[in-house]
């Protein structure tokens, strides 16, 4: 990688600059995997937005107005940490639920019986 | 309160003088991020055994009449699994994101941190840097962990983007459970060492590829009364780890921009030669030469040894399996072929007795700072910092 001067340095394409090597994908349909690393990215700065307002919301109940400073150097204190955190984790299985499906289908196939083939068993039983 | 724990904030992460300013978003990224890698390793992750025992092994077993005998195996018929498909894509997703996030916070501030470091690295007899060095091909020509430029790319003058980036995201990646300053595996040796020194610690210790010195600093603070010295290969890495222990007042240690299979060190100088977690980033040639320069280095009577995880020898097919994933997917060529070699024949070879050699285990504490006082339940919740340490005497 070439260095280059600080005037002359348009950071953020090379945020997500491409790592040496190449790319896995692993969907049979390497679309998929386009759409699902867009989606992860488009998923964390839902978090993200979330994450100010409650910031914004419990720096305005405390102080009754702000500035953005103060949300920058906004630091939860244990019990709002384990409130932002709670949401986080639920959000993250709201996000992910189809996966908890599929391994709950995989892992209890007991309970996955096809509904058709219920259906038919209902008419004659 | 939930029932699974939830990763700590990141705000939790320890500070030093070549910490980036953070802005509120910066470490609302992170705090999924952590959550993320936790809700994969909780959830995600545990089902691929499942996929594995319930339809991946029977079809292949009624495809050719017996079970995967190893790793490769196992892997070639996972990949058509559209369970490891999602976890896998996830996975890759997840460390694309954090290497983003990470650059974001280091980049747009990229000039600012290189100036923090230099003023604290200015005139110091303790980093030798040598601008004629050439990095090997097994660090210059891979990207490890997806980081883009690897551990030696530069960007502008004294760069220590790379090392920064690393640093900051460890909190993310790990659940925080590295620790605040991500000293786990620096405690762990150190608690090893107590126990194995019985008292007279090493008096000069060299370690090999110090990385943004997480390791060697937490040590070195440790034993303040001990010389260290460590070599990279990467300059960005030496004048961040340089800096930052500088500025945690840790000043027994000296950084030198060197190769480990070549260190500009005396025969017999040093009573302790280690490395944590770096020789799964070297090669097969390699690999070798710095073992035999370990026994050069070491004194009559002296300590080596080297943190990492298990070897794949006796491990089920697909144990080893999962243990190689980053190796192939997340940038870490090496990793598969380090963990089928014979670590103790590689020490055989460059000349240490066999009757001296041993196998232990290194086990970091969990930071009370982040997680409280611990119950020694022998628990672990994934979070433990544990490694595999192979060691031998000279």
């Amino acid at each position: 990688m070439t260095t280059i001067q600080a005037d002359n340095f348009d950071w953020i394409p090379l945020t997500g600059a491409k790592p040496s090597g190449k790319r896995p994908y692993f969907f049979d349909d390497p679309a998929v995997e386009r759409v699902l690393a867009i989606t992860m990215a488009v998923a964390q700065e839902v978090a993200v937005i979330r994450e100010r307002l409650d910031t914004v919301e419990r720096l305005l109940e405390k102080n009754g107005s702000i500035t953005r400073a103060d949300i920058d150097t906004y630091a939860p204190d244990p019990a709002s940490a384990t409130e932002r955190a709670d949401w986080q984790r639920m959000y993250i299985a709201r996000v992910l639920r189809i996966v908890q499906q599929e391994i709950e289908a995989m892992s209890k196939p007991e309970n996955n019986v096809d509904i058709e083939a219920q259906a038919e068993d209902l008419k004659r039983n | 309160m939930s029932g699974w724990p939830s990763p700590p904030p990141y705000n939790l992460v320890g500070k030093h003088g070549v910490s980036p300013t953070f802005k509120h978003d910066d470490i609302a990224r992170f705090n999924f991020l952590a959550q993320l890698n936790t809700h994969l390793a909780a959830t995600v992750v545990p089902a691929n055994a499942t996929a594995y025992e319930k339809r991946v092994k029977p079809a292949f077993v009624a495809e050719h009449g017996r079970e995967p005998t190893d790793r490769h195996e196992v892997r070639r018929a996972m990949l058509k699994d559209a369970h490891f498909q999602i976890w896998s894509a996830l996975r890759r997703s997840s460390m694309e994101l954090r290497q983003q996030n990470g650059r974001e916070v280091v980049l747009r501030q990229l000039a600012a941190l290189n100036q923090k470091a230099a003023a604290l690295n200015r005139n110091s007899p303790q980093l030798k840097l040598d601008p004629t060095f050439v990095p090997p091909a097994y660090v210059s020509k891979v990207d490890f962990h997806c980081m883009p430029g690897g551990y030696v790319g530069e960007l502008l003058p004294d760069d220590v983007g790379a090392a920064a980036n690393y640093d900051i995201g460890i909190f993310a990646t790990t659940a925080g459970g590295l620790g605040c300053y991500n000293d786990g595996a620096g405690l762990a040796v150190y608690e090893w060492l107590k126990k194995r020194c019985a008292g007279e610690m090493p008096k000069r210790i060299l370690d090999m590829g110090c990385g943004p010195g997480h390791t060697i600093t937490a040590l070195a603070k440790h034993l303040p009364n001990t010389e260290f010295v460590t070599v990279d290969v990467a300059a960005p890495m030496l004048r961040f780890a340089h800096a930052r222990a500088k500025s945690l007042g840790v000043n027994n240690i000296t950084f030198i921009q060197a190769n480990a299979e070549n260190v500009p060190e005396p025969d017999a100088s040093f009573d302790v030669v280690y490395t944590t977690i770096m020789l799964h980033e070297t090669s097969n040639l390699a690999i070798r030469k710095i073992m035999a320069e370990t026994y050069r280095l070491l004194k009559p009577g002296g300590l080596s040894f080297h943190l990492e995880q298990p070897q794949y020898a006796g491990l089920p097919p697909f144990e080893a399996f999962m243990r190689d994933w980053d190796s192939l997917y997340n940038n870490e060529p090496f990793w598969t072929g380090m963990h089928d070699l014979d670590i103790d024949q590689l020490m055989a070879d460059a000349g240490y007795d066999r009757a001296n050699m041993f196998q232990d285990r290194a086990v970091g504490v969990l930071d009370e700072a982040i997680f409280g006082k611990q119950k020694d339940t022998g628990e672990d919740f994934g979070r433990k910092a544990a490694w595999h340490l192979f060691g031998v005497t000279k």
